[in-house]
């Protein structure tokens, strides 16, 4: 009896019918409500497995481009194999070591209490966090898009438009103390990428102009704006006849974590922005108002709300977002902007938005992987001869995994954890 | 052929779809499969079809034990299926949809042979008087004759049983007559029907055997003759249903809802609402029948503010409000929407969301732009007892909800503020009965506070249940008003299809807003 009363309020609510054959969800929805520890956790399933997976074929790749493994092979198949799993063990090893630090040189360094040792044991951590910084924000860009239901391929761009407005704050304003200075670049910053995200944003509202297609032409125009900027006398290095700005005031840089290591600040403000985000989208009523335009615009508008006005401020965020990405570069690393500062961080933010499935904390995590895989790959190739090239093989398998769940729970036999896995990513596509 | 189901099991995890199910459908059958949504109707057809296995039982066709593991092997086997969702290609004639997948050809090149199986369709189409055009594009046909060439696809593949799944939830009564036409006509032919539906009439009308699944089991089985609207009703929901709800005499008061010289056009552009005069005044129930696609749909947008009119006035309580959805809530419009999934929530959203989706920005459920999570939690537990909303929680997406929950998701936010005027289209389509139940009486109760109610529907046992005036819609136009008491299936069918008796139509030229009314 106790049995049936506990089954009852179950069919009524959600018994499946027919999956497929009647476009209805797959059956079963969540029988009974999951603890949020369980659905974190699930969650987490197939990212885990995705890294997992990207880095076994990465292993692969190490091993079956190693010709002299081929030639061993016949001769001394054991041997051949435990060099092979060896070579895998000191690549990885390095790359680890290269974004985390070893654990042989912290030992060192605090027995040796000489703080400049201890310092430099942390370098590798300096560096991850120097990496991950803005693919934070560039992830979370996108990912604000995606809540709302836009598809902003154009972080790239709007980063640079950003990098092109701190800079100039940075180095034509003078005799500010930093604590002025540096968030007046900042809110420069966020502004550039804002109107490179208002431009998509009104087209789309206006006239329905796909955001897709804009941002990526934008992308371009950016590119072009920064090379035409560079050359203007004025912003142009005095004395420089390649493209590059003047240097920015000491009074706007970030500053560093620890004296002598490059992460610095800008990382912080990236954990603020990420807070700052998921309170937007989940704890305040424009957020409401975006995730509602962005899973249903008909009944979005059926309750009121604007959707041009939603698309229009998702879309400056967004690009504020992004702009905000381009600032932290080039006042906490570069100090004077060059058309290479970016190299694809914004379409990186892509990949990590959707590892993150578009949840603001989960790009932290994504983030500091792809920083990770970054930072490492540079000691893993002076270490190993392994080429940089592999992280980026294991990056787009990362990538290419996360955008195929079913494949992953195919590969792992997971079954279907929840009938709505695929819920934000834009309607995008023809809307 | 010879059906049979035998101890049928089918578990999803958490849930048990069907179990123990029996089912036997003679030769010349026509089956009716009767049970709410959820009851497992749907389940158990695609266990048949191949599309589930059962984890227990067995299928049996003319007693010889059968297993499907597609749909292909069920073909095969003689079954046919329609589903409530169309399975057609639009751009395609119906010759090509018929074909697909059973494509024949001729010729060194393998051409497709179409003319023979044009031939076929006709022959078919004639025998069972389907009355089709194999030539015509499927995009250009109404529904109704969508749903025959799903009919023929399945005959072209010589099925001897035919499971047609809720086939009149998509159609007008006219063309309900149609099919059942049709299913006669099957019938005398020797196929067996298996008729999965909610709706009482039909069932009494047209099966030889009636089971009735409750909760995954068979409750019962029985025939039209033994069988009465109220006692299948009860067996379908468990406990005894009210098919009409009682209701008092209603105590009009002053006009909250005036619409003069309305003109709306549709999506295309065409005028679908023309020149229409409309009167609801407080503390009583207009139905707005009508077959659907007269303009229901733009007038009922027009009126909340979802499109703008071309032309004419609506005024709300006596004032004119600026035609944006907004503005017309403000003014104490409710909007119970015709699409619920399209229009009236947003799946992906918690019940919680949704149950404040058009009251968010309001106090108490946020201060400026900080949401109010606790206010809004608290009011969502409320409304889920108080609307006996069924869910394991309230933190579910809406979508994971059957159709008659998250109408009651929509109805409780609709309903559970001061409302001069409500405004709902087909409040109840696609519900069963004990929803349908539910829901009219909650509107009744909503009227009895006081509050002019606007229905739009296209069932007339929902028109007659619940209107204390009937407007009925043709063309763009209210044609009529008929007071419940003379108005007869025969007489709001008649007009609904576009005849105006002689004195109605005089009434009508005389006085077409309400009977009292001052201003007309």
């Amino acid at each position: 009896m106790t049995d049936e009363q506990h089954v009852d309020p179950v069919i009524e609510a959600d018994l499946p019918t027919g999956a497929g054959s009647a476009g209805e969800p797959p059956p079963p929805a969540a029988a009974a409500p999951p603890s949020r520890l369980a659905t974190a956790v699930r969650g987490l399933l197939v990212p885990v497995l995705a890294v997992l997976s990207a880095l076994v074929i990465g292993a692969i790749i190490i091993v079956l481009s190693d010709l002299t493994f081929f030639e061993r092979l016949s001769a001394d198949p054991g041997g051949a194999l435990g060099d092979a799993l060896g070579s895998v063990w000191s690549a990885y090893g390095a790359l680890i070591s290269g974004a985390l630090g070893s654990p042989g040189a912290y030992v060192e360094a605090f027995a040796s209490g000489d703080s400049d040792q201890i310092i430099s044991a942390f370098n590798p951590i300096s560096e991850t966090l120097l990496a991950a910084t803005p693919l934070i924000f560039t992830g979370l860009a996108v990912a604000l898009g995606f809540q709302c239901g836009l598809f902003n391929i154009g972080a790239e761009g709007q980063l640079y438009v950003g990098a092109v407005a701190a800079t100039f704050v940075g180095f034509a304003v003078t005799g500010l103390p930093w604590f002025i200075h540096l968030p007046l670049a900042v809110a420069a910053g966020f502004a550039g990428g804002a109107i490179w995200g208002f431009v998509p944003g009104i087209l789309k509202a206006k006239t329905g102009a796909h955001e897709v297609i804009v941002t990526i032409m934008l992308n371009y125009t950016a590119y072009r704006f920064v090379e035409f900027i560079l050359k203007l006398p004025g912003y142009q290095r005095e004395g420089r006849s390649d493209p590059i700005s003047k240097v920015t005031e000491a009074s706007s840089w970030y500053p560093p974590l620890i004296e002598g290591l490059r992460a610095n600040w800008g990382f912080f403000l990236g954990l603020a922005a990420v807070f700052a985000v998921s309170w937007l989208l989940f704890r305040s009523t424009k957020g409401f108002e975006f995730r509602a335009v962005g899973f249903n615009p008909s009944a979005a508008r059926y309750a009121g709300m604007s959707i041009a006005g939603s698309t229009i401020l998702a879309m400056m965020i967004s690009g504020g977002l992004a702009g905000l990405a381009g600032t932290g570069i080039v006042l906490g690393i570069t100090r004077s902007l060059t058309s290479g500062v970016s190299a694809g961080l914004g379409f990186d933010g892509i990949a990590i938005a959707l590892m993150a499935r578009a949840r603001p904390r989960g790009i932290i995590f994504a983030a500091l992987l792809f920083g990770a895989l970054r930072a490492g790959a540079t000691p893993m190739q002076s270490a190993t001869g392994i080429p940089i090239d592999l992280v980026v093989v294991v990056q787009a398998l990362v990538i290419m995994f996360v955008a195929a769940p079913a494949l992953v729970r195919g590969i792992y036999r997971i079954r279907v954890p929840e009938a709505t896995g695929t819920e934000v990513f834009s309607k995008g596509w023809g809307s | 052929m010879r059906l049979e189901l035998r101890g049928i099991t089918k578990r999803f995890p958490g849930v048990i779809a069907n179990q123990d199910v029996d089912l036997v459908v003679e030769p010349g059958e026509i089956h009716a499969l009767l049970g709410e949504n959820g009851a497992g109707k749907t389940t158990l057809m695609n266990v048949l079809y191949g599309l589930y296995q059962p984890d227990e039982g067995e299928i049996r066709i003319d007693d010889r034990v059968v297993m499907f593991h597609d749909p292909g092997q069920a073909i095969a086997a003689g079954i046919g299926m329609v589903h409530q969702h169309f399975m057609l290609v639009p751009v395609f004639t119906v010759t090509e949809n018929v074909m697909l997948g059973v494509e024949s050809v001729r010729g060194p090149l393998g051409q497709l042979d179409r003319p023979t199986a044009r031939k076929r369709i006709i022959e078919i189409s004639e025998r069972h008087n389907l009355k089709i055009d194999p030539d015509a594009t499927v995009e250009d046909l109404p529904v109704g004759v969508r749903q025959r060439v799903e009919i023929i696809k399945t005959l072209y593949r010589r099925s001897d049983l035919l499971v047609l799944d809720e086939p009149t939830a998509v159609l007008t009564p006219q063309e309900d007559e149609e099919l059942f036409e049709i299913m006669r006509s099957l019938k005398a032919g020797g196929t067996s029907i298996v008729f999965i539906t909610h709706k009482l009439n039909e069932v009494l009308e047209i099966a030889d055997r009636i089971t009735v699944l409750r909760r995954g089991r068979v409750v019962g089985s029985t025939t039209p003759a033994e069988a009465t609207r109220e006692s299948l009703a009860s067996m379908m929901v468990g406990r005894p249903v009210e098919l009409v709800v009682e209701k008092t005499p209603a105590h009009p008061g002053a006009p909250v809802l005036e619409v003069h010289g309305l003109v709306v056009r549709d999506d295309r552009g065409h005028v679908a609402v023309d020149g229409l005069d409309l009167q609801v005044r407080a503390g009583e129930i207009v139905v707005i029948a009508g077959v659907q696609g007269n303009g229901q749909t733009e007038l009922v947008d027009a009126i909340t503010g979802l499109r703008h009119p071309v032309a004419g006035t609506i005024r709300i309580g006596g004032a004119t409000v600026r035609p944006e959805p907004r503005p017309i809530f403000e003014a104490g419009v409710a909007h119970v929407p015709e699409d619920r999934l399209e229009d009236g929530c947003v799946p992906g959203f918690t019940i919680v969301d949704n149950l404040v989706l058009n009251t968010y920005y309001r106090a108490p459920f946020s201060r400026g732009i900080r949401l109010d999570r606790e206010a809004i939690e608290r009011s969502a537990t409320e409304l889920v007892a108080n609307f006996d909303i069924r869910t394991p929680s309230m933190f579910v997406d809406i979508g994971d909800l059957s159709g008659g929950n998250q109408q009651k998701v929509i109805v409780a936010r609709e309903f559970s503020r001061p409302v001069r005027l409500l405004v709902a289209a087909q409040p109840t389509r696609g519900l069963d009965v004990g929803s349908v139940e539910y829901i009219h009486r909650r509107i009744v109760a909503k009227r009895d506070e006081g509050a002019a109610i606007l229905i739009v529907s296209t069932e007339l046992d929902e028109v007659l249940a619940l209107a204390d005036r009937i407007a009925v819609m043709y063309q763009g136009r209210i044609v009529d008003i008929v007071e419940p008491e003379r108005a007869t299936p025969q007489l709001l069918g008649m007009l609904m299809g576009g005849s105006l008796p002689l004195e109605s139509a005089a009434a009508a030229s005389v006085s077409p807003a309400a009977p009292g009314d001052p201003g007309t």
